[in-house]
């Protein structure tokens, strides 16, 4: 099944619906997901109404590892099994992972400093995302200066693999070293200790976030694959044209 | 395994005869760490407490203007050709590349850190710490470094490239080695937890670098 979709005209056709109906999921998660945010859920008894900055905050942060490791996966699968559609989905996904990072650190900041009394701190969790932001920036970078798209895709795909060691560096940052950033209180053993009138904002911010990674993403691909083409076709015209290989 | 020592060997050679590549390291470092001290000012107090820091931040930058130099003149004279076509395994080739980076680039610097550690007011305690740090940590800046030139190799404008790819996974050897090597001042944890993760780094580097490395230098030698 995997192959059949391989080829990456078919793909494209697919996908095209995909695109309006996952944007549209997204526009109806958000409006959800911010009105449960901003009016319909309580204030926190210590943070105060700065609480809702957590409801941005919380699923970036998800998406920034959850972008990385979808990223390394693709291209361990292009490196791997060579997958024609493996590379430009990494490929894709890179810039929109850098975003929700940036966004992350941005709304992390913005908290810190009413919460903690400082917009940064270096300690280990907030080091080792900033260190995925450079991650993401060195994959670009490849990306960006290697010319020839095959050899691009295969040293992106290295350096993705690689960068990789630092995930469960940023998961259990918190659980290693005495962090000022609270541990995980959704995704834990023995439940979560987040209180229920907080879950409904988050898991609809969370959607949201998610269905717009896979909007874009899909949106990303196919430009990638049409550009891809229309390269393949210039050149083919160029030939004719100078008739370096005469039909 | 004769051919590693081969390698290691005849890149050592190089680096001594053919234009100071050794001293170039040193001087490198010393000049870093003059530029901080500069910056920094002539209080000894403040000095002292950045000494470890400044000499680790110093053997870091210029192992990264030394990448260059491990595969670039070799893959300009056709060297590495030759040693992809005959050796048996490419990833024992990037190890030896990286050892020899070291012998020639790093060892230098862990011979000058005492002089300028002095220049900086080490405190004496800090010396034991600062240079075991070195001699722990400085390898996986090298293997990691390998991995970043065999990722840039042959690409016009690498050095900034370079960085940005190698900048990121320096960041565990930079501050487990500062953290080892702060030990020797006052207050400071003792040494012995960030020795081992530096070493944990280091290893992990030894054994992931080269198969990273090799599969880049196939992928940019094709």
């Amino acid at each position: 099944m995997v192959t059949e979709y391989a080829n990456p005209e078919k793909f494209s056709r697919l996908a095209r619906p995909f695109i309006p109906a996952l944007g549209a999921m997204s526009v109806l998660l958000f409006t959800a997901g911010l009105y449960y945010a901003l009016f319909n859920s309580p204030a926190d008894y210590q943070q105060g109404e700065t609480v809702r900055i957590m409801y941005v905050h919380v699923p970036a942060a998800w998406m920034a590892l959850f972008c990385y490791a979808a990223m390394a996966g693709a291209s361990a699968a292009g490196f791997i099994w060579k997958h024609p559609l493996a590379d430009v989905a990494a490929k894709a996904t890179a810039p929109i992972g850098a975003v929700f990072t940036a966004l992350a650190l941005v709304t992390g900041s913005l908290w810190g400093k009413p919460m903690w009394g400082t917009w940064w701190a270096w300690d280990a969790r907030l080091t080792s995302v900033l260190i995925l932001f450079f991650l993401y920036l060195g994959y670009i970078a490849i990306w960006e200066t290697v010319e020839e798209r095959a050899r691009a895709a295969r040293l992106a795909a290295i350096v993705a693999i690689v960068g990789a060691v630092n995930l469960p560096v940023v998961k259990f940052s918190v659980d290693w070293w005495n962090s000022l950033h609270q541990p995980a209180s959704v995704f834990r053993a023995g439940g979560p200790t987040i209180h229920e009138s907080m879950r409904p904002p988050l898991f609809f911010m969370a959607f949201a976030y998610m269905t717009t990674y896979g909007a874009l993403l899909l949106v990303s691909m196919r430009a990638e694959l049409a550009a891809r083409r229309l390269a393949r076709l210039e050149t083919l015209a160029t030939e004719k044209i100078s008739g370096v290989r005469p039909e | 395994m004769s051919g590693l020592v081969a390698i290691v060997a005849r890149d050592v050679v190089l680096a001594l005869r053919a234009g100071g590549g050794a001293v170039q390291a040193a001087l490198f470092f010393a000049l870093a760490v003059l530029v901080f001290a500069l910056a920094v000012g002539p209080d000894l107090d403040t000095l002292a407490e950045l000494a470890a820091p400044v000499l680790w931040t110093a053997a870091l930058l210029s192992t990264l203007v030394s990448l260059d130099r491990i595969f670039q003149a070799d893959f300009e004279d056709g060297s590495l050709d030759v040693m992809i076509e005959t050796a048996d395994l490419l990833e024992l080739v990037v190890l030896a590349k990286a050892v020899a980076h070291w012998l020639t680039s790093a060892l230098p610097l862990i011979i000058a850190a005492p002089v300028l550690a002095l220049l900086l007011n080490l405190p004496q305690e800090g010396y034991g710490p600062l240079l075991l740090s070195l001699a722990i940590g400085t390898p996986a800046l090298s293997l990691i470094g390998a991995l970043g030139a065999a990722l840039t190799l042959g690409m016009r404008r690498a050095g900034a490239l370079v960085s940005i790819l190698v900048g990121p996974l320096y960041a565990p050897t930079l501050i487990f080695g500062v953290g080892a090597a702060k030990a020797g001042l006052e207050g400071a944890p003792s040494y012995g937890p960030s020795l081992l993760l530096l070493g944990a780094v280091t290893l992990f580097a030894a054994a992931l670098a080269p198969l990273a490395g090799a599969a880049a230098i196939r992928f940019n030698m094709r």
